[in-house]
Formats: C-alpha cells, structure tokens, sequence
C-alpha cells in the first residue's frame, strides 16, 4: 500500500507553497478583487508560467515537464489555499487536458506549447443560461465551420485565447476549438460572486470553429474533460478547506469572549472539529480521484465524483463556519474571510454544482451495482 | 500512488493466504452470534491454531511470546482472515488492550502466567472502567480498593462497573479503582488485574435497548486482591489506563451494518407515490451520493493510514474520524432506508422487513455505536485538542480532593 503522494511530489508542493507564500499573498488576490477593472494577476501568471506549472503535465515535446497528474494536483492544492486569481484550471485541467484527451496531432503542436510557455489562455464555453447542462439546451451551433450563439457565464472568457465551446453542428453536439482573437467574437465581463475570477458572456458571430473529438461526442467529451478537472478542482478545493480552517482556528485562539479564549468553547471546539472531519473526507476522495486520474482507471468517473462532492461540501463548510467563527469582524471587506466564501462558490459552481455530480455518481453506481 | 505491497508485504501476504488456505475454516459455526458471545469452543480453538503458527499478537515483542512483527503483517494478515468464515473474535480486548497493559505492569513471574495462555486463547481478559457516574469521565472513577484491615497487605474493591464488554465468559480482567478519595480525581487512582470468577464479583448481562445483551454490569462485593496484582504504582492508575488505551488496537475493519450499496437496491425495489422507483427520486439519490462519498472517504482515510503504517510510521490523526462519521451515516442511512417503506417501515419481523430487518437492527444499535468507545462529542473533543490543538475545557475538579467534586445522580 503506497496510497500516498512521494517524496518529490511532497517538495514540489512545499516548494509551491513557499512561491505562493511569496508571490501570492492575499493582498495580491485583494489586488483583483479592489479594482473593478482587473479580473486577474497577468504578472502572476508569468511566474506561475515561469515555474514550469502551467506545462507541468504536457509532454516534453510540446514544450511541458512531461510530469504526471500527481504534480498537477500539489500544485493545484497550493493554489487553492493561496486563492490564486489566475485562470490555471481553465487552462490547465480543461483546455490542456482536452488537447491531450481528445485533440488531433495538430491541435496539440499548435496549443500545447503555448499554454506550457503561458501565452495560451483557456476558457469552457458550455453555460447558455440557468440550469443544468443538458443537450436540449444547446443553441449555439455550428455550420460550414462557423460558430454562432452565446455562451453565459465562460469563466475565464475575458482573458483567454482560446475556448472549447459546446455546440450543435448537423443536430449533434460537439465539442469546438475556437481562437478567440477571430472576428466576430465579442466578450462582456460579468459581475460574478467571486470578483477574484474572471467571467464573461461570449457572443460568437460566424466565428472559425475546429471540431474536437468526433461528431456527435460533445457531451461524453465534456464529461471526460470535466472528470480530470474535478479532481484538480477538488484539490484547489481541499486546499482553500484547510486554509479556512487554520484561519478560524488562528482567530478562536486568539479571540477572547467572557474571560477566556472562544477556542476554549466546546460550541466553537465542536465546528472546528467537523470542519477537520469533512477536509479529511475531502482529502482523501481526492487522493482516491488522483490515482484515478494518473492511472486513467476505469474508475475515475465514480471517483472523480465522490472528490467533487466531498471537496465540495468541506470548502462551503469550512468557509462559511470560518467567517462564523470569526463574528463580525468575519463579515467586513477588510478580513480574508469572504476571499475563501467567494472562492468556495466559484470551484463549486465551475464545473457543474455538486446536484449534479450526485446525481451521476448514483447513476454510475446503479450501473456498477446492476454489472456486479 | 499505488495500492500495491512492497515486496516484502508481498512476500508476508502469500506467507498468510498459503497458510489459511491449507487451515482456515470453510464454515461459520452455527452457535456463533457474530458479537463474541457464541460457542467460545471454536474461537478459543482457531486461536489456539493461529498462536501455533506464529499469527495470533503479530506485533507483540518476542519476549511477550508475540512476533514482533510490524503493525501492517497485522493489517494483512486481518485483511486475509477476513477472507474466509472465522469465529468471532473475543481476544480483542484483551490482546488488545488489557494483556499489554500487564505485560507493560506487572512483575516477570505474572508475565510469564499469563502472556502465552493469552495469547493461545485459552484465557480471555476484559476492560473494567466505564462505571454507572463516569463513561467519559472515565478518571470519576468510584469503585473502591482499601486496604485489608489483616495488615496483609492485599486490598479490598467494592463498586461497580458498567458496559464490561465479554465480562460474563472472561477468566481475567483489569478494573482501575479509587485508592484515595482524599486526592484530586486523577491522583486517587490505582490499576489492578483481577481474577473474574472470584465469588465476590457478580456479572449481570445489560439489556439494551436493540434487545440484545453484548455488554455486562459487574458488581464488586468485598473481592481481596493481593497487593502484587497491582500494575503500576498506588495512585499511578491514569497514567496506567493512558497506556492501555494506547495499546488500543488500530481499528480496521470496515462499517458494520447495512450500507449505501444495500440502500441503493432497496431504493430500486421501493416505489414511491407515483409507482416510480424511488432510486429515481433526486431526494433519495442526493443522500445515497452523500453517505457513499464519506463511506469512500473513509475507506481511503484508512488506505492512507496503511500507507503510513507500510512506512514504519505512526498514522496521522485521519484515522480518529472514522467513528464519528461511520455512526451518524449507519443511523441516517438506516432511518432513510425505514421511512422509504412508507407504513410498512414499522415492521421489523425478519421475514417481512428488507434485508432480513438488517436496516431495522443498524437504526437500533446506531445510538449505541455514537457512544461506545468515545461519544460523538468527546471524540470531537479529541480531535479539538488533540490535532488542531484548542485548549482543554475548564475544568472544576482539577484541584479538588475527589471526595469534595461535586456530583448528580
């Protein structure tokens, strides 16, 4: 049994975290989230793409490290505990996984490299309105290789480059590349829960579109792509968890109420407790999703589930238990508490809401229990 | 990331299966009730057999009579035995907890009486330390030792302990007494080993409220000890019972009960108000996903506690969450799975209920589960203080003789 991250892995996350640490304080994030016009940190992204992160799991020879998904997911904690405002999982786990998933030899010689170097920017394009994904509520469609409809919300669509754009094409879905440099394309930023985070309403005018993956396959497509992302979410997930945790931790300790420390409190001892529990939940879905996904086992759609809706839950716990634990000082602008309440919504609506992810996680058991 | 064994586990694992291949039972006993109280004959003689060929106390130190082995031999031999219809296990306790406790103790000539015949499963030990005004004030303790008036030197225990798992076919126990109630409650405290079947300790089966009688209360009227069944010094007996629990054997074994996947067919074979399977309702599905992602997230807290175990180190506090969450889930899942038969959830007879009445016997024991072995609460406690670091509560017996602490009923 070696359920466990190695030795390398291990310092690559140390070693995430102390650039983090230096690179991306709060103030940082705070930075973005102030300033009505900024909806990321170009600058951090340099260094992240400086590091070698943004390739750290595309072959060598479309310019990445050539590491494993495991790297992926330190990083991806480090990142989820600094609440980086950068559009890492747009690029990384969505638009560079489904390259590497599902992308001809072309499309991967022509964007591989550049998201590797940090000039290549991603963004999913599947929302057109409320609710639910589902193939009756694609508009948008494709024909003669032009794209046109709209797509609401793209997180990420304000600053990317590229976007994977789920559309009809012959009745069918399909899954498209499109550059959005092309004509035709206009963007609108969106006001959105997390400030932190770029989002945007995409309009596609008879915009040059690239089929991904076979005709018809949009949706399976999605669903693979979104499975290797919820298991790196789920680590940004866990990661933001126990940040929220040793903040509500750090503030009980040190805040007196009645004569003595509220972290004395059973009351306060008690919350702090189920916090740990479900992060520790959390966590280890999540590492069972790792392998999973490192592996490419057949059980990566079960267990990319279960990382969903466990990191899910312990991040919405640990962040809104945290700004309660903290009281009113919990709920200014001025305190980091509503940094991670903001974020936990962003990662837990991003790739579709945890009802969602329930409800095909029973679907796929029903299978595995019938096939048993 | 792997889930494979190091060659050497791997080398120890076909050492196991070739083993209980050739000796293990291919049938469960018919008398065997699942909880230790069925025909002792065949637990006490798979024992014996394990003992013979070097499985029985795997991590015990060779001068114990143990293999000192590490703790992931035990893991994997328990994974393998799991295997195949073995007898319940009524050792636990004592090979757990109370036989180390006195080979940690007691003087050589004790340790060598009781170490093997142990370990054979010959003699069976169990914990006397719950009483009736302390299950997790363990250290209120009010069962008294004095000293015999005959300047004998032995000592004299009257009181009475309480939830003794296996003490009604136990030969031997350890019972934590109050040798001073003139000192601060944890002060006062002395542990002792104790011979069960001595006339001044009356056993009598507790009735719970699932109808069943696993656990005894245990009367104490007058029973002399010999001052050399002492482990430990007078007024040592906490810092005793810390290492007892310590040696509590790492649990491993995977929920008890009926869980999501015998939920899942039962919401398929269920209809609700429309005919429909109830499987198909998003209220029902919400659940089943929610306790089968702690269910799994559990499963792999202990993946990674194997993992640490395999390295030669000592787990990491993952491994204090999995009573807290495996209780609650077996009673939420057990209740939702009753009140989805609508009015025929009442019934619990084994030929009309579900699973043979398995939901209706979770959601009877599943109240017991949330206590035993740490409450809900003090296991949030543990981890509080113990792996996040928050302060103790404040206490008001700290400094206060035990006589003068207050008490209720």
């Amino acid at each position: 049994m070696n359920f466990d991250f190695s030795e390398d892995q291990k310092f690559l996350k140390n070693e995430a975290r102390r650039f983090l640490e230096a690179n991306c304080p709060t103030s940082r994030v705070r930075k973005v989230l102030d300033d009505a016009s900024a909806t990321w940190d170009p600058e951090l992204w340099k260094a992240v793409a400086g590091q070698g992160w943004l390739g750290a799991a595309i072959p060598e020879e479309h310019g990445g490290l050539g590491l494993g998904r495991l790297e992926l997911c330190v990083i991806a904690e480090e990142l989820g505990r600094a609440v980086a405002p950068i559009p890492f999982a747009s690029t990384v786990y969505v638009l560079a996984e489904a390259i590497m998933l599902a992308g001809s030899e072309a499309q991967k010689a022509a964007v591989l490299p550049g998201i590797a170097a940090g000039d290549v920017i991603g963004a999913l394009a599947t929302s057109e309105g409320p609710g639910a994904l589902s193939a009756s509520g694609i508009r948008a469609s494709v024909e003669g290789g032009k794209l046109s409809g709209t797509k609401i919300p793209v997180t990420d669509g304000g600053i990317a480059t590229h976007a994977l754009v789920l559309a009809r094409e012959g009745g069918q879905p399909g899954l498209f590349l499109v550059d959005l440099s092309s004509a035709g394309v206009t963007r609108e930023t969106l006001s959105t829960l997390d400030p932190s985070r770029d989002a945007a309403r995409l309009v596609f005018d008879k915009v040059p579109a690239e089929r991904l993956g076979g005709a018809g396959e949009g949706l399976a497509l999605v669903e693979q792509v979104l499975d290797r992302a919820a298991v790196l979410l789920a680590f940004e997930q866990t990661g933001g968890a126990d940040r929220a945790l040793e903040m509500a931790k750090e503030y009980a300790l040190e805040r007196f109420a009645f004569g003595r420390t509220i972290a004395s409190y059973q009351a306060i001892k008690h919350k702090l407790a189920d916090m740990y529990v479900k992060n520790e939940l959390a966590r280890s879905n999540a590492y069972y999703g790792a392998w999973a996904l490192n592996t490419d086992a057949p059980e990566l759609p079960v267990a990319a589930s279960a990382a969903r809706i466990a990191a899910s839950e312990a991040y919405w716990f640990a962040s809104k238990e945290n700004i309660q634990t903290h009281g009113g000082i919990g709920f200014t602008w001025a305190v980091d508490c509503h940094l991670h309440y903001r974020r936990s919504r962003q990662l837990s609506l991003v790739a579709g809401a945890p009802r969602v992810w329930k409800d095909r996680l029973v679907s796929h058991l029903e299978r595995r229990n019938a096939a048993a | 990331m792997d889930f494979n064994d190091t060659p050497e586990e791997a080398a120890y694992r076909q050492k196991v299966r070739t083993w209980l291949e050739a000796n293990a039972p291919r049938t469960r006993d018919g008398n065997d009730d699942g909880e230790g109280g069925g025909d002792l004959a065949a637990a006490k003689a798979w024992q014996a057999k394990k003992a013979a060929a070097g499985f029985a106390c795997i991590t015990w130190p060779r001068e114990w009579g143990g293999q000192g082995g590490t703790p992931i031999h035990s893991v994997i031999f328990g994974e393998e035995e799991a295997r195949y219809p073995i007898p319940s296990n009524p050792f636990q306790i004592g090979l757990g907890m109370c036989v180390p406790t006195v080979m940690n103790f007691a003087d050589q000539a004790t340790k060598d009486r009781f170490g093997l015949p142990a370990i054979r499963g010959e003699e069976i030990w169990c914990q006397l330390f719950s009483e009736p005004s302390g299950g997790s004030d363990v250290a209120a303790a009010r069962t008294r030792a004095e000293k015999a008036p005959d300047g004998s030197g032995d000592w004299i225990i009257n009181g009475q302990k309480v939830w003794t798992t296996g003490a009604q076919f136990s030969d031997f126990g350890i019972v934590i007494v109050r040798t001073d109630p003139n000192l601060p409650k944890h002060k006062g405290l002395t542990m002792f080993w104790i011979d069960m079947k001595d006339p001044g300790i009356e056993v009598r089966p507790i009735h719970q409220m699932s109808g069943g009688s696993g656990f005894n209360e245990v009367f104490f009227t007058d029973v002399r000890v010999k001052d050399s069944q002492r482990l430990g010094g007078v007024g040592d007996g906490w810092k005793v019972s810390l290492v007892t629990l310590m040696n509590e054997r790492l649990a491993v074994g995977g929920a008890t009960g009926a869980g999501w996947s015998q939920f899942l067919e039962a919401a398929r074979d269920t209809t609700g108000a429309d005919g429909a399977p109830l499987l198909q309702e998003s209220a029902v599905r919400e659940k089943l996903a929610d306790w089968y992602v702690q269910a799994e997230g559990l499963r792999h807290a202990r993946n990674r506690t194997m993992t640490a175990l395999s390295k030669g180190q000592t787990p990491g506090p993952e491994s204090s969450i999995g009573k807290i969450v495996s209780a609650s889930l077996m009673q939420d899942l057990a209740n939702e799975a009753v009140e989805m038969l609508d009015q025929y959830g009442i019934i619990n007879d084994p030929d009309l209920a579900p699973l043979s009445g398995g939901f209706h016997g979770s959601l009877m024991m599943a109240p017991g589960l949330r206590i035993a072995g740490g409450t809900d609460e003090i296991l949030r406690n543990i981890i509080a203080e113990r792996v996040l670091g928050l302060p103790g509560d404040i206490r008001l017996d700290k400094d206060v003789a035990f006589k003068d602490v207050p008490t209720g009923r």
